[in-house]
């Protein structure tokens, strides 16, 4: 199956929805809209001549420049066909939004977990939408751009050694 | 009389439960494991020996890879890589490496790439030594790690003759490696084809045949294969269950095609199954590495890396007389080369399944995004579910086999 | 002659039969070569502690026969790889629950200072939590250098008094991480 004809069969099944996003490494990279996300993912792994069954990964990046600051990613493989894709959704910040893919792939469940952890994307719908990785009580959403890499609230490191 | 007999031996509860205190136990496994298996917890609830719910927690080493990865430049990230799956860090290290290299479009010399092959199939070798030899202290049988242990102290030797270091190794650099294998390591190599075979034919027949061991691990925690993929399972746990998805044979890196080599495959996904996929993977690693031996020999000696000089340090003699490999020195170590802005996702055929780069790039020092797809992470998610109606001994069994390493879990 | 060396006795009056010694130098004698350590093992360190236990390195001929996970029956804590904030807790609850005499080994740059792993979830050393008597350092380091550090405790053991755990000194620096002893 060709990257082609895939997104012959996307744009066919969703008329002026799916937008391609080139991409220099032949990996088909599509742009969908909040709205539709649900219906493209449930058709990508339902449809049977498609057959997208693999979840590979979701993660999110952090554009603080554009104006719609969150895009969700997500990455999904057809075993029978060998050939991937890579989905992008853009949110509007500061508390973006968009529907769960628990729907549609169970192991979505810890993807989101760690995107809500990281980034602070609210997926609606989610069975147990908690932080996974850092600590419970933390406020902050540690990987947008704006927070520090480091702890801010140590003090045993000595500016002048750091030249700052 | 008889009832009371076909009620304990079709498990069935034999006396009436009047214990007005009739409630769940809530047992809390971990984060400090007996077992060494890693910094994980488990809450189970558990009615008597059986788990009735639990629910896991991870984030115990959470050391934000992802976010040190933005402050660094690329060839700075290999030693971060080495400690996501620090049991077969090389494997992190060449993925990275190959990641990086298709963002970059450098093409790689067949000899480093066979070289790269030894060394990935070297660190899954010594992967599995560690699963499979900690799957069977955890029924018990504590002797065959300890005989297997051993074979990786002689891997160790031979990284610590490739690059210097024995287990958080950093091998390679981006456009191939640092220096050429010795014929001290080639030996080393061609001696552990020789000496591995018999330990693991040992290790095998401890196991594979023995009753014990098969009652005790035979049919615990079979996973339906469209189960799995729904989890996003991949690697020998996946390859258990009977879906043959192997990242090498479907999207070959690093002329895997040319190797010939067997996927193993189970059939129901329990435990034996996953024992018995990890070790003849074993047995495949050592014909891929041989058949790279033999492939090395027929290619020109000598050659170690791909001529990037915009990416590939210069040797240091050069840099400190010759006026053009300074420049490219300080360029490469200060971040002044163009680099394209592009987004790559690469995957590798981790010891545990798909491990995943997804690399966004922005023109500057470091990333603008790293994200580390982390087999381990993916498929822990399925055994809080799955743990439901197994005995404990049995839920202890099947976290073993899953060989859910903590470093790449957390990341 | 044979090369094989014996270790020193501790000074003391010898006779037929007996030895005569101070209490602390038999008592530190004793306590160093059977040290049982709880392998609090986080991440790499931690697998380059299982081949310091395997056959090569032998951590077992050192008196370290018996690791032990539960924290009431060890001698020694070693500490191995990096602990993380949400890990603090849980390494200060394990320390807590040993009894005395108990020494505590950082090994790694992890657990020893945060190592490579300037960030805001990573805790930058455990001595900011509980008192730690030897550092090895290294990333991880080699089983012969994890060894060095164990033979380091041992001089230290060997040559603690009987008292030292009583002293205020020590409650002193308890009380600096915040462990109350009710004495």
């Amino acid at each position: 199956m060709e990257n082609s004809f895939l997104l012959e069969k996307l744009q066919g099944n969703f008329p002026a929805k799916i937008v391609e996003i080139p991409d220099a490494h032949h990996l088909l990279t599509i742009l969908v809209d909040v709205e539709d996300i649900t219906d493209v993912l449930r058709f990508l792994k339902l449809d049977n001549e498609l057959q997208f069954i693999h979840l590979t990964d979701i993660t999110a990046v952090h554009y603080p420049h554009l104006e719609k600051e969150f895009a969700v990613v997500y990455h999904i493989h057809s075993l029978i066909h060998n050939i991937r894709i890579r989905v992008k959704v853009f949110l509007y910040g500061p508390n973006p939004e968009i529907p769960t893919a628990t729907v549609v792939w169970k192991g979505a469940n810890w993807m989101e977990r760690e995107t809500y952890d990281f980034f602070g994307v609210n997926f609606i719908g989610h069975p147990d939408l908690r932080r996974i990785l850092n600590v419970d009580d933390m406020d902050v959403f540690p990987m947008r751009k704006e927070y520090p890499l480091e702890d801010p609230n140590r003090v045993d490191k000595k500016d002048l050694y750091f030249g700052r | 009389m008889s009832e009371f007999i076909s009620k304990i031996t079709s498990n069935q509860p034999v006396f009436e439960d009047n214990d007005p205190q009739d409630e769940l136990i809530t047992l809390n496994i971990g984060p400090t494991h007996p077992a060494t298996h890693g910094v994980f917890q488990n809450v189970v609830q558990i009615d008597g020996e059986r788990i009735v719910s639990g629910v896991s927690t991870i984030g115990y080493i959470h050391r934000a890879f992802e976010k040190i990865a933005e402050h660094r430049p690329f060839y700075q990230i290999t030693p971060l890589t080495d400690r996501l799956n620090y049991c077969s860090a090389p494997i992190n290290n060449m993925g990275w490496h190959m990641t990086v290299e298709k963002l970059l479009e450098i093409e790689i010399p067949k000899r480093v790439q066979y070289m790269r092959v030894i060394v990935m199939e070297l660190a899954r070798i010594a992967d599995h030594i560690i699963c499979n030899g900690i799957l069977g202290v955890d029924t018990g049988a504590f002797s065959g790690f300890l005989y297997v242990m051993q074979e990786r102290e002689f891997i160790y030797e031979i990284f610590e003759e490739i690059c210097g270091a024995r287990l958080t190794t950093n091998i390679g650099r981006i456009g191939g490696f640092e220096r050429d294998f010795n014929a001290v390591a080639f030996e080393k190599i061609r001696e552990f084809l020789k000496r591995y075979p018999p330990v693991l034919k040992e290790f095998e027949e401890m196991f594979v045949r023995n009753r014990i061991f098969i009652e005790r691990t035979s049919g615990v925690a079979a996973v339906t294969p469209e189960e799995a993929l729904d989890y996003g399972w991949s690697g020998p746990i996946l390859r258990a269950t009977g879906v043959d998805y192997d990242i090498r044979v479907q999207n070959p890196y690093c002329s895997y095609e040319e190797f010939d080599f067997d996927v193993p495959v189970g059939a129901t996904g329990d435990v034996y199954d996953r024992f018995m996929v990890r070790n003849e993977e074993m047995w495949q690693s050592l014909r891929i590495i041989e058949q790279a031996l033999e492939k090395i020999e027929k290619e020109p000696q000598g050659v170690f890396h791909a001529e990037v000089p915009d990416f590939y340090l210069p040797p240091k003699e050069q840099v400190y007389t010759n006026m053009e490999a300074l420049i490219y020195h300080f360029k490469i170590v200060m971040g002044e080369v163009d680099t394209p802005k592009a987004e790559v996702y690469h995957s590798v055929e981790g010891a545990n399944g798909e491990l995943g780069f997804y690399l966004i790039h922005d023109g500057g020092r470091s990333p603008y995004r790293l994200h580390f797809r982390r087999p381990s992470f993916v498929n822990y998610q399925m055994f809080a579910p799955m743990s439901a109606g197994m005995l404990i001994s049995d839920a202890i069994l099947n976290m073993s086999s899953l060989n859910v390493i903590a470093g790449e879990l957390d990341a | 002659m044979s090369d094989i060396k014996l270790a020193e006795a501790p000074p003391g009056v010898e006779g037929a039969g007996f030895f005569a010694t101070s209490l602390d130098k038999a008592i530190g004698l004793a306590r160093a070569n059977s040290l049982w350590p709880l392998p609090f093992a986080t991440s790499c360190c931690g697998i380059e502690f299982m081949a310091t236990m395997g056959s090569t390195y032998d951590l077992a001929r050192f008196g370290a026969e018996r690791p032990s996970f539960s924290p009431r029956q060890a001698d020694m804590l070693l500490v191995m790889g990096t602990i993380a904030k949400k890990m603090a807790p849980v390494l200060r609850q394990v320390y807590v629950q040993m009894a005395e005499p108990r020494w505590v080994i950082a090994v790694g740059a992890c657990a020893s200072s945060g190592g490579i792993f300037d960030t805001y979830s990573v805790l930058q050393g455990i001595d900011e939590i509980i008192p730690v008597d030897v550092y090895v350092p290294g990333c991880p380091p080699r089983p012969e250098a994890i060894l060095d550090g164990v033979l380091r405790l041992q001089d230290i053991v060997k040559n603690e008094s009987l008292n030292r755990r009583n002293t205020p000194e020590y409650r002193a620096l308890l009380e600096k991480y915040g462990i109350h002893t009710n004495k």
